[in-house]
Parts: structure tokens; C-alpha cells; sequence
């Protein structure tokens, strides 16, 4: 019984792959059929702010409590957080290529989705830097509790204080504004769901890889 | 706690008079690095150089700074400290020490850098009270970001990776704000940066002050 959401996880993502390059989408100018990246990267990016926010809240429950199993978890979130928000870039670099014209482009959500990358680099750098378990578990706990709401005011309200070419500010066309018909919904939100669950489950499994090497190690 | 952040002010001031070193050290810093800027540049009239050039002065010149404010310290002072003062007074007397120390020097700075390469700033208030907000944002993420990198032990290069990502935010606000000031733009115009920025300037050192116990204790 305890297999159901992974079952749903696997539905839900035919669904996803099956309806979203096979159902109607709203004809929109320069946009056109790919909108349909909607459910392709804007879920990654949902499926990373989730991931992170699982992460922190790990983070502090290590901050709190002590205990390392959450330090683990911590970060194995986090790693497959940053799987997501490469993938994210990646969907969203090939979108821009043909919307935009140019694979990168200077705007401050593109700017706030590179410090992100940043932000997650350095926490890894920094968890490799020290070799002592319990300092290497608070150090990067810190780090991450205090540089998230940062990196959440960067992407959230920074881009909504300046004009941006991205959908969704400055008055370009959103995916959410008035594009996104119910019919897009009934894809997007389940894609959502879909590609984080798929997240918990990898992340799950290796979790569990991590504890038997580290059991095997002792 | 008033009593003890006076007492770490009053003592950081006292170790930096006494040892000359490390100011004269900035003072060339700076010097040298506005000196080359106006070798290769002789006057500069796009705006948006001008400011670039600028920022990023300050910015050095604060992770120059900063990186000792945590490392320089002996474990026998750490444990001084310890026993002796609260951790909350220790952080915030740190913070302010250093933006008073950042805003010291980002004036001579400006003065300096003024001087040789011409000023193009039409609002000199709008702009001086940018570079104080800003010298204390940048001073309370990198004290914070000094006490993290000295407890993992591999100082300077871990101090600029762990700090620019927590920067930028801090730092595109400061841009675009000091840019405003440059070109004399209206203060109506110019209050939702300082409203942005004076939030970052709160919530930085609350943030600092909530994480820096879980660091002070090994």
C-alpha cells in the first residue's frame, strides 16, 4: 500500500508526457507551440523550489534537534534540487533559442536561476571543504538557512521591481495570466506533482544507499 | 548587551589602530586599484561604467577586508569571548564595526576614484546614503559569511564562493540605485529600491543574529 504514490508518480508522468505534446494548447503569437515547454520547465523549477524548501527544512530541524540523519537528507535534497534546476536551465535555454533568439539573455529572472546554481554550488563546495562530520552538518546548515531567504528575494521580488522579457513580467505574455486555459491546468498541475514525486523517489533511494554505505563503512 | 557590542566596537577599533597594517594595506588597495582604472581609462563618461567600476572597488575592497574580521582571531580569544560575552553582541558589534570600517573607506573611495576619473553624480546625498545602506548590507553578509569560512578552516577562496551568490541580490538593488543617483533621477522614483534595500539591511543582520549562536558553540 505503501508503493501507491510511486505508482501515481509513474501515471502521472505518462500523463504528463502523453497529454502534453498531444492536447490542444491556446495558438498564441511568437509563443506558439512552444508553450507546451510549460510543462516541461516551469515544473522543474516548481519541483527545485520544493526540493530546496525540503532541504531548509531539513536544515533547521539539524539546526535544532542534532541529529544527523537529517543532515543526510539535507543533503541528498539538495543534490537532487540541483538536478532539477539544471534541468530547468537546460528546458529553458532551448525555449529561449527559439523565442528569444539567443540562449542566454541578460534579465533578472535568468540572473536569479544563475544564483541559484550558484548558491547550490557553494554549498557543496563548502560541505567538501571540511572533513569533520558534525562541523561539516552545521556549517552548511547555516549556510543554506542563511542565504535562502536571500535567494528567495532575488527570484521573487526582484523581478517583479524591474522590467523583465521573461513571461510573466514587464507585461509579456505569462504563462499564467491569460494563456494558461483550464485545458493547459489539467496538465500543469499534475506535471507538477509528477516530476516532485519522481524527486522524493530518487531521493528516497539514495538515502537509503547513503545510510547502508555509511553502516558499511562503520 | 548594548554594553558588550560598545565594548567589541571599542576593541576591534582599538587592535586595528594599534596594528596599522591591515588599513594601510586597504588604503593602497584602493589607491592602486582606482589608479590603474584611471590609467587605462583617463576620464570616464558612460554612467554605467562609471558605477560598475565602482561597486566593484567596494566589493573587493570588503572581501579584502572582511575575510580577517573572524580568522585573525586566536582560539584563546575565541574562547575569551565565550565565556565572557553574549554571541548576539559579539556578531552585531562585528557587523557594525565593519560597515562602519566599509563606510569609511567606500567615502575616501569615492572621494579618490571622484577625483581622478572624473564625477558624474548629480544626486551626491541620494548617492552617499546609497553607499551607506550598502556598506552595512555587504558588511553584515560578509561578517557572517567570515565566521562560517574561519570555522571550515580553508579561508579566502571559501569566502568569495560563499559570498558573491549571498551578494547579488544585495548587490543588483545597490546598481540600479546608485545608477538613479548618478543620473539625478527623482526620489519618488528611487523609493522602492530604498524601501528594498533598508528590508535586506534588516533582515541580513536578523538573520546573522539568529544563526550566529548555532556557529559560536564547537
Amino acid at each position: 500500500m505503501h508503493n501507491v504514490w510511486k505508482i501515481a508518480c509513474v501515471a502521472l508522468l505518462y500523463f504528463t508526457l502523453f497529454a502534453g505534446f498531444l492536447m490542444p494548447v491556446p495558438e498564441l503569437p511568437i509563443l506558439n507551440e512552444s508553450i507546451r515547454n510549460l510543462y516541461f520547465h516551469v515544473t522543474m523549477w516548481f519541483a527545485m523550489i520544493i526540493h530546496m524548501v525540503v532541504t531548509i527544512v531539513y536544515s533547521i530541524r539539524y539546526l535544532s534537534g542534532g541529529k544527523i540523519q537529517y543532515d543526510l537528507k539535507a543533503e541528498q535534497y539538495a543534490i537532487t534540487g540541483m538536478v532539477f534546476g539544471i534541468a530547468g536551465l537546460i528546458t529553458g535555454m532551448i525555449w529561449a533559442r527559439f523565442t528569444w533568439g539567443a540562449f542566454w539573455v541578460n534579465d533578472t529572472k535568468l540572473n536569479g536561476a544563475a544564483a541559484a546554481m550558484l548558491m547550490y554550488a557553494a554549498y557543496f563546495i563548502l560541505r567538501q571543504s571540511t572533513e569533520d562530520e558534525t562541523k561539516r552538518a552545521k556549517l552548511s546548515a547555516v549556510y543554506l538557512v542563511f542565504a535562502f531567504p536571500l535567494m528567495m528575494a532575488f527570484i521573487y521580488i526582484l523581478p517583479r521591481m524591474t522590467d523583465s522579457l521573461h513571461p510573466g513580467n514587464g507585461g509579456n505574455p505569462a504563462f499564467g495570466q491569460y494563456d494558461l486555459d483550464n485545458q493547459m491546468r489539467l496538465v500543469f498541475y499534475p506535471a507538477i506533482i509528477g516530476w516532485t514525486l519522481l524527486g522524493v523517489w530518487i531521493t528516497s533511494i539514495r538515502i537509503r544507499i547513503k545510510k547502508l554505505w555509511n553502516s558499511h563503512e562503520n | 548587551m548594548f554594553n558588550q557590542i560598545g565594548l567589541i566596537i571599542y576593541k576591534e577599533w582599538k587592535l586595528e589602530w594599534r596594528n596599522r597594517a591591515a588599513m594601510a594595506g586597504l588604503m593602497v588597495f584602493i589607491l592602486s586599484g582606482v589608479y590603474i582604472s584611471y590609467l587605462s581609462f583617463k576620464k570616464i563618461v558612460d554612467v554605467s561604467a562609471w558605477n560598475a567600476l565602482f561597486w566593484l572597488l567596494i566589493l573587493f575592497m570588503a572581501v579584502n577586508a572582511l575575510a580577517k574580521s573572524f580568522m585573525a582571531e586566536s582560539r584563546g580569544l575565541q574562547l575569551f569571548y565565550y565565556s565572557f560575552l553574549n554571541p548576539y553582541a559579539v556578531i552585531l558589534g562585528k557587523i557594525i564595526y565593519n560597515g562602519l570600517m566599509l563606510f569609511l573607506f567606500g567615502i575616501i573611495t569615492f572621494f579618490i576614484y571622484g577625483i581622478l576619473l572624473g564625477n558624474p553624480v548629480q544626486d551626491i546625498g541620494m548617492f552617499i546614503l546609497t553607499v551607506l545602506l550598502g556598506c552595512f548590507g555587504i558588511s553584515s553578509v560578509l561578517t557572517m559569511i567570515s565566521a562560517i569560512a574561519s570555522r571550515a578552516g580553508h579561508q579566502s577562496s571559501l569566502m568569495a564562493i560563499l559570498g558573491f551568490p549571498v551578494l547579488l541580490p544585495l548587490l543588483i538593488v545597490l546598481i540600479h540605485l546608485s545608477k538613479n543617483a548618478i543620473d539625478g533621477i527623482d526620489f519618488s522614483v528611487n523609493l522602492k529600491y530604498l524601501t528594498m534595500l533598508t528590508a535586506l539591511n534588516l533582515l541580513v543582520p536578523s538573520l546573522a543574529y539568529i544563526l550566529f549562536p548555532y556557529l559560536w558553540r564547537e
